[in-house]
This record gives structure tokens, C-alpha cells and sequence, in this order.
């Protein structure tokens, strides 16, 4: 017997216009609920249990606690929060399931040293983090390239980033810039110099977008961070010389101490304030400068150096 | 042989009418959403969450399909009655059990093959291009066909002489212990005196999936040595010739009045 097209048609609708309530109400209820506090809970802490759970699928497992470290420090970090609690342990989870997954030691690295509300602001669990991947794989040069970089940039240990960069170089196929990096490291660790080779390097070696661009950034950060001190002593120059501070860039490039108004890294003129300071236009299009920020912000607590 | 052959392709023929493939939908759109979605969500592992979850979802789906359709090979012929019907004929008892046993892993092999295509059409889909490491996912999905014969072989022992429920159960744990394979060993290592034989025992019955599981190191381009290749072929088709021979040896002595 077929079924009446009237009866299919009171099913069809039935079905849909259920479905669409039950959709609203369930909206409603999650409304009407508390916030819920499971964000920062992990249901099973150990990377060993989670291990034997994945019944050997830990490259997939893996992948999820990735992604999931990655939407936490995401989710984080737009709300500017100071506290990324489980970032380290999904990290570990992350690694230990998993321990040739490379971008989760590279990025990770990253989102756990970088300060707050940047980041976890925790250097020596992005160094656990790194060491526990050198051993892993011994073989890939990047790895030392990023401890090297944190004993430099993050923990300001310099012989100790000399080392990390030395024994990178040694590896099979290492960028020969490493080799570079360990001389500069012993010679003449601290310099603004060696922070730009270092970004630029980054920058340069990496194929991904994300990292390309936190390196631009940090470039960027270098460039503003020489130029406004350089730019604020040729305005007490000028106040030297003529007895009174400039009333724009104008008066300066008259006076022959500039060819033009000078330019921030992302185009914008850079604005001269009250009592002979340098500010950049846009402080959110520059991430991580300390110099040239109004007096309403707060520096970056990211080192330069 | 050539009974043995009717009787598996008639095996492949109604897995097919049962709908068998048509998971491959399912996988199908697995693979687009993994595809499209993980690069946003994600960072760095695109190409390793594609090849990952592709081959977790080949071998976790086959898993299902080889027990649910191999605890029914026997039970569902003898509840229909049409199991008389094939024995009055001049079928032995044994060549029937090879023939199911033969018609499931063929219908598996298809089902991976389609699978292997929309794996494969990921990866050039992320990647744009091809990479020389990419041919030893042909050997990760080997292995998980090798998985598949030994847990269709499993299946099938235990239908032999157990209800469907209780052979599903049954063949799921072994599975699950199987993965616990190496920890198994460690463990009997540990003891001493008999139980230590007990243990090593039971430990080298049960079968061995964590060797057959590479995905997680195909995933990341490693290569993977012709010995474990070889090894691994030897060990499930032994181990599978062994658990069919004892479905043949139950059923050729069950009483199916």
C-alpha cells in the first residue's frame, strides 16, 4: 500500500517544525544554565591512560589534543586572559601521544613563553617542552633552532643558547645560519642586531603563514623600538639648539635634522607628543613594542633582546 | 576451488545488497570535512590530521563491518535455512567457512580501495601535489587490511560456535586486547615461574594489532622497513589460516540438526 501524500506531507512538517523547537528550546535552556566551568578541566590528565584509551590510534588522538591546545590559547587570547592553565599539560598530552609531531613543539613553544596576555608566559615549560622533542627527534635542526632562540630571547642565557645552536648545526641538513647564530651567541649575545638576525631567520626558514607573520611582527617591534628613542634624541637636539621643543615633524625636517616625516613599519606618521615624546599612530597594529606607546598602555613584557 | 569461489562471491554480492558500501558515504564526507575544517581549527597538521583520521576511519569502519557481517556469516545461513540448502549440494562443510571467509575479506579489500581513493584525493587536495612519502600510506592501509583478515578470521571462529552477540563481544575484546599487544608482553615479563609461561603464553595468542598499526609514523613521512613488511604478512596470514582452521574444525563437527 502507498502512503498518502497527505500523511507525508503532515510527517514532513511535523519532523521539521519539531526539530527547528527543539533547536530554540535547547538555546534557551543553555541560556538559562550556569556558565559552565568544563573549559578548564581536563577529564584525563595523563598522557599514559590516554595513550592505551586511543587503542593505538594515538596519531589521530594526538591531533585532537592539538587542535584542542590550539583552541584553548586561542580562545584565551582573545580575552586577553593572563591565565593559560592547561596549556602545558595539553601540550604534554599532545607529545607524548604523539611525539613527531613537530608543529606542536614549534608553536607550542611559542604560545607558552610568549608573556601574558601574549601567551603563558612560562619560558621553562616551553624549554621542557623543546628538550623532550630534541630527544624525540634528535635529527630535525628546527628544534634546536627554537630552544636556542627561547634561551635567547626569553631567558636572556646566552651561553646556554650558544650551546642549543652549536650542537643544532651539527645535525644532518641544519640551516648553516645555526652555525652563525652559536658565533654571534658567544661573541656578542644582547644585541638588537642578533634579536633581528634571529626573527629574520625565522622568517625566512619557516614555510608557515603563522609563524611568518609573528616574526614580521616581532621585526616590526625591533624596528619601532630603535627608531623612537633615535627620533626622541634628535628632538632634544632641536630643543638644545633652538630652545623649545619642535611643533611638528615640519619644523625638524626644516631644521635639516630629518628628510621627511618619518613612517612606522606599517606606513602610519609617527606622532609627536607632548614633552618631546615619539608615539606610534596605531599601537595595536604593533605587537610587542615597548618604545612609543602612549602612557595610557602598558609596554609589551615581550624582551627584545 | 571453484565452489569456493561461488560461495564468496555470492558472500560479496550480498554484503553489497546489505548495503555494506554504503559507508563509504559516510567516509566520504569525513574526508571533505577534514579536509576543509582542519586548517581552520588547527595549526601545522593539516596533511597529518587528513592521513590520520583517513586511516583511522578505514580501519575503525572495517573493524565494524568485518565483525558484524563475519559473526552473521554462519548464524544468519542456519537461521534461514539456506545453509541446508548449500550443504545438500556437494559443498564441504570446510569449503563453505573458506568461502565466507573469503567472500568478507573481498568485500573489505573493495571497501578499502574506495577508501584509499578519497584518502589520497585528500592529501593532493591540502598538498596540491604529490610527495615520495606518501607511497608508504599504500603500505599503512596493507597492514589494515591485514588487520581486517585476521579479525574477519576471528569472527568467523567465534560464530562457529557462539551466538552473534557473544561473537561480537568476543571478537571486539580480542581486538582491544590486541592493541594492548606489547604491554601484555612487558607484563608477563614481570612474573616468575609458571605464571610467567601462563602469562607469555597468552600473551603471544592474542593477536598482535599494535605491530599492523602504523599510521601514526606514516602520518609524519616515515619510511617502513621491507623486514616488517614480510614479518607482518607472514604473521597474519598464519595467524588467520590458524583461527579459520579451528571455524572449519568446529564447524565441520557441529551438530546443525
Amino acid at each position: 500500500m502507498r502512503p498518502s501524500r497527505r500523511i507525508t506531507a503532515v510527517l514532513a512538517a511535523v519532523l521539521v517544525v519539531c526539530l527547528t523547537a527543539a533547536v530554540l528550546t535547547v538555546t534557551h535552556a543553555d541560556r538559562a544554565r550556569p556558565v559552565s566551568t568544563l573549559e578548564e578541566v581536563l577529564y584525563v590528565p595523563s598522557p599514559a591512560i590516554i595513550k592505551r584509551m586511543s587503542l593505538g590510534y594515538t596519531g589521530l588522538m594526538a591531533d585532537i589534543y592539538w587542535t584542542r591546545a590550539v583552541q584553548y590559547f586561542g580562545s584565551k587570547h582573545v580575552l586577553h586572559s593572563r591565565q593559560y592553565k592547561l596549556l602545558a599539560p595539553l601540550l604534554e598530552i599532545t607529545t607524548q601521544l604523539d611525539p613527531q609531531l613537530v608543529p606542536a613543539y614549534e608553536f607550542g613553544s611559542i604560545f607558552l613563553t610568549q608573556p601574558p596576555p601574549d601567551g603563558a608566559g612560562d619560558p621553562d615549560a616551553a624549554i621542557r617542552l623543546v628538550q623532550y622533542g630534541i630527544q624525540q627527534n634528535p635529527n630535525d635542526w628546527h628544534l634546536y633552532y627554537d630552544l636556542g632562540f627561547i634561551f635567547y630571547l626569553d631567558k636572556k642565557d646566552y651561553p646556554a643558547a650558544a650551546k642549543a645552536f652549536a650542537q643544532g648545526a651539527k645535525v644532518p641538513d641544519a640551516h648553516p645560519f645555526l652555525k652563525v647564530l652559536a658565533a654571534r651567541m658567544a661573541e656578542r649575545g644582547g644585541e638588537t642586531q642578533t634579536a633581528r638576525l634571529l626573527w629574520t631567520t625565522t622568517y625566512e626558514t619557516t614555510t608557515d603563514r603563522n609563524i611568518k607573520s609573528n616574526a614580521i611582527s616581532h621585526l616590526r617591534a625591533l624596528d619601532v623600538d630603535e627608531v623612537v628613542p633615535r627620533l626622541e634624541g634628535v628632538i632634544r637636539q632641536y630643543k638644545q639648539r633652538s630652545g623649545q621643543l619642535p611643533q611638528s615633524w615640519v619644523d625638524l625636517i626644516r631644521a635639516g635634522y630629518l628628510p621627511g616625516v618619518p613612517l612606522d613599519p606599517v606606513g602610519h606618521p609617527y606622532k609627536l607628543a607632548a614633552g618631546g615624546r615619539v608615539e606610534v599612530a596605531v599601537p595595536d597594529d604593533l605587537p610587542f613594542i615597548t618604545q612609543g606607546l602612549p602612557p595610557s598602555m602598558q609596554a609589551s613584557e615581550k624582551p627584545k633582546l | 576451488m571453484s565452489r569456493v569461489t561461488s560461495i564468496a562471491s555470492n558472500t560479496f554480492r550480498e554484503a553489497v545488497r546489505d548495503r555494506v558500501l554504503y559507508n563509504l558515504i559516510a567516509f566520504a564526507l569525513l574526508m571533505m570535512g577534514a579536509s576543509l575544517l582542519v586548517g581552520q581549527i588547527s595549526l601545522g597538521v593539516e596533511r597529518n590530521v587528513v592521513i590520520n583520521l583517513g586511516l583511522t576511519a578505514v580501519s575503525l569502519f572495517g573493524l565494524v563491518i568485518a565483525v558484524f557481517i563475519g559473526i552473521g556469516l554462519v548464524s544468519k545461513e542456519i537461521e534461514k535455512k539456506t545453509l541446508y540448502t548449500i550443504l545438500s549440494r556437494p559443498v564441504r562443510r570446510w569449503e563453505f567457512i573458506l568461502g565466507k571467509f573469503g567472500g568478507l575479506v573481498a568485500t573489505l579489500v573493495v571497501n578499502t580501495f574506495f577508501m584509499a581513493i578519497g584518502i589520497f584525493a585528500a592529501v593532493l587536495y591540502l598538498a596540491r601535489h604529490f610527495q615520495k612519502a606518501d607511497a608508504y600510506l599504500l603500505v599503512a592501509l596493507y597492514f589494515i587490511i591485514l588487520q581486517f583478515v585476521m579479525i574477519t578470521a576471528l569472527a568467523l571462529l567465534f560464530s562457529s560456535f557462539s551466538s552473534p552477540l557473544l561473537s561480537a563481544v568476543f571478537a571486539f575484546a580480542l581486538f582491544i586486547i590486541g592493541t594492548f599487544a606489547q604491554d601484555l608482553r612487558g607484563f608477563a615479563a614481570l612474573t616468575h615461574g609458571a605464571a610467567r609461561w601462563i602469562a607469555t603464553a597468552a600473551a603471544y595468542v592474542v593477536p598482535n594489532f599494535a605491530a599492523l598499526n602504523i599510521i601514526s609514523s606514516v602520518a609524519h613521512g616515515q619510511p617502513v622497513a621491507g623486514s616488517l613488511v614480510l614479518y607482518n604478512s607472514l604473521y597474519a596470514l598464519l595467524y588467520s589460516a590458524a583461527a579459520v582452521a579451528g571455524a572449519m574444525l568446529i564447524f565441520e563437527h557441529r551438530n546443525l540438526k
